[in-house]
């Protein structure tokens, strides 16, 4: 692979591996939940970090997770792009779509008497794959990345206020799902 | 509150990211109402659900091996280790013993960023006094609600006059001043309450005249919000939430604005 001169600092790249490479599982899974697809999130995380040593004169700390994800969330926009021109993909995952349903619609079918019972790790895994983005993206970020609501404000680049009201609605709707088909197991 | 106000502030009761106030408002209305108090319970047990199952995947150490082959080399020695013919086994030994030295390394390194980092390291300082303050009898030097006690009590203790502003009508009480040292000076600390919360708001000389807007962060759990005008730095830090910090120092500055004014 070609390496641009500059970017070929031994020291350089020392400091950019110890500080990139340890939060590599972390950026992979959340690959995985933005493109719910295995070969292609592989090639986003590729990208994400070639991208990130470009620019790693320009990170400025503490955290480096958000700042990686925040990458790696501009790397699977241009994918959605890509995916949205291609005929196969319906239109009504778009970002744009999902957040302007109304707030507590999804409220209505909620079984309210049941109480929420435990899944195995696949039964959630798609639940949450089944959330539209961009409540998917928050809510992985939360859940599984364990990021506070400051540092997913900083990867999404979106205010605290926003965030909270996506996680707010991301529950509410992974809930409905999750007490639906705890229904329908029933 | 309304049930509007609790379903989305209840996530942030649930995440531990609620302030003191807010997290009793919500506790209080989840107790006076069963629906909101239904949903919380389902929340926690669907977090602690999602909690045992483990929901993260592994990079595969193909991907792994992709990005370390893309990376320049660190050093001259570690690339001539690098054999594309490497066994299996040993490529991925080579990954755990990589990770392992990594995260050891990314410990020392955040430490050299900081010390490198003039702000970043009086930024630390700053919350490591604040730290210090809140411990018994460390809190206030002068204690006094009144701004034309505490600003004189600051004369010859300090390179600069901090300004003393009641803010007690604006819902922030003045409640004394401290001598502090960072960055091995003296500087000074007015300290103002905030319900139980306790603001620090340190002040200290710098070289710049011009007017530096309000930028907050997070360190070690603490909000701190830093600006600087004529020739004073500020910083405050508490544990309250960044709108009410942000709050605190809007109405700060506004303050010293009508004093410089009038």
């Amino acid at each position: 692979m070609p390496v641009n001169t500059t970017q070929d600092d031994p020291e350089r790249a020392r400091r950019f591996r110890e500080a990139a490479l340890p939060h590599l599982d972390d950026v992979y899974t959340l690959a995985r939940y933005l493109l719910r697809d295995a070969s292609d999130a592989e090639d986003a995380v590729q990208e994400c970090y070639l991208r990130a040593l470009k620019h790693f004169d320009t990170y400025r700390g503490p955290a480096m997770k958000p700042w990686l994800f925040a990458i790696l969330r501009n790397v699977c926009r241009a994918e959605y792009a890509r995916r949205a021109t291609s005929p196969s993909t319906g239109l009504d995952d778009t970002p744009e779509a999902a957040e302007q349903t109304p707030m507590w619609h999804e409220e209505q079918q909620t079984p309210e008497a049941e109480m929420l019972r435990e899944r195995d790790a696949s039964a959630i895994r798609r639940l949450v794959d089944a959330l539209a983005e961009p409540f998917r993206e928050t809510f992985v970020l939360r859940e599984i990345n364990n990021l506070s609501y400051r540092e997913i404000a900083e990867a999404v680049g979106a205010p605290v206020g926003t965030v909270m009201s996506r996680l707010a609605r991301a529950r509410a709707m992974l809930r409905s799902a999750w007490l639906a088909e705890q229904e329908q197991v029933k | 509150m309304t049930c509007d106000e609790a379903k989305i502030l209840l996530h942030a009761l649930i995440d531990g990211e609620l302030d003191a106030g807010h997290a009793r408002e919500v506790e209080a209305h989840i107790a006076s109402c069963a629906a909101c108090a239904a949903e919380a319970n389902d929340y926690r047990r669907m977090r602690e659900a999602i909690a045992k199952a483990d929901l993260r995947y592994t990079a595969p150490a193909s991907l792994r091996q992709r990005i370390d082959a893309a990376l320049p080399k660190p050093a001259p020695a570690a690339a001539a280790n690098v054999t594309p013919l490497a066994s299996r086994r040993s490529v991925l030994r080579g990954f755990a013993l990589g990770s392992a030295v990594s995260a050891l390394a990314a410990t020392l390194l955040v430490a050299v960023v900081v010390r490198n980092d003039d702000q970043q390291m009086i930024e630390s300082e700053i919350v490591s006094s604040h730290l210090r303050s809140l411990q018994p009898g460390h809190l206030i030097d002068v204690v006094s609600t009144d701004q034309h006690t505490v600003k004189p009590w600051f004369n010859g203790k300090l390179d600069v006059s901090p300004p003393v502003i009641d803010l007690t009508a604006q819902g922030f009480t003045l409640i004394g001043g401290r001598l502090d040292y960072v960055d091995a000076r003296a500087i000074g600390a007015v300290v103002y309450k905030r319900r139980a919360h306790v603001i620090n708001l340190f002040v200290a000389q710098t070289s710049s005249m011009a007017h530096k807007p309000a930028k907050t962060e997070t360190i070690q759990g603490f909000n701190v919000r830093r600006w600087s005008d004529r020739g004073l730095n500020f910083w405050a830090v508490s544990d309250i939430g960044a709108d009410e910090l942000n709050e605190f120092g809007e109405k700060f500055e506004a303050a010293a604005q009508a004093n410089k004014e009038g």
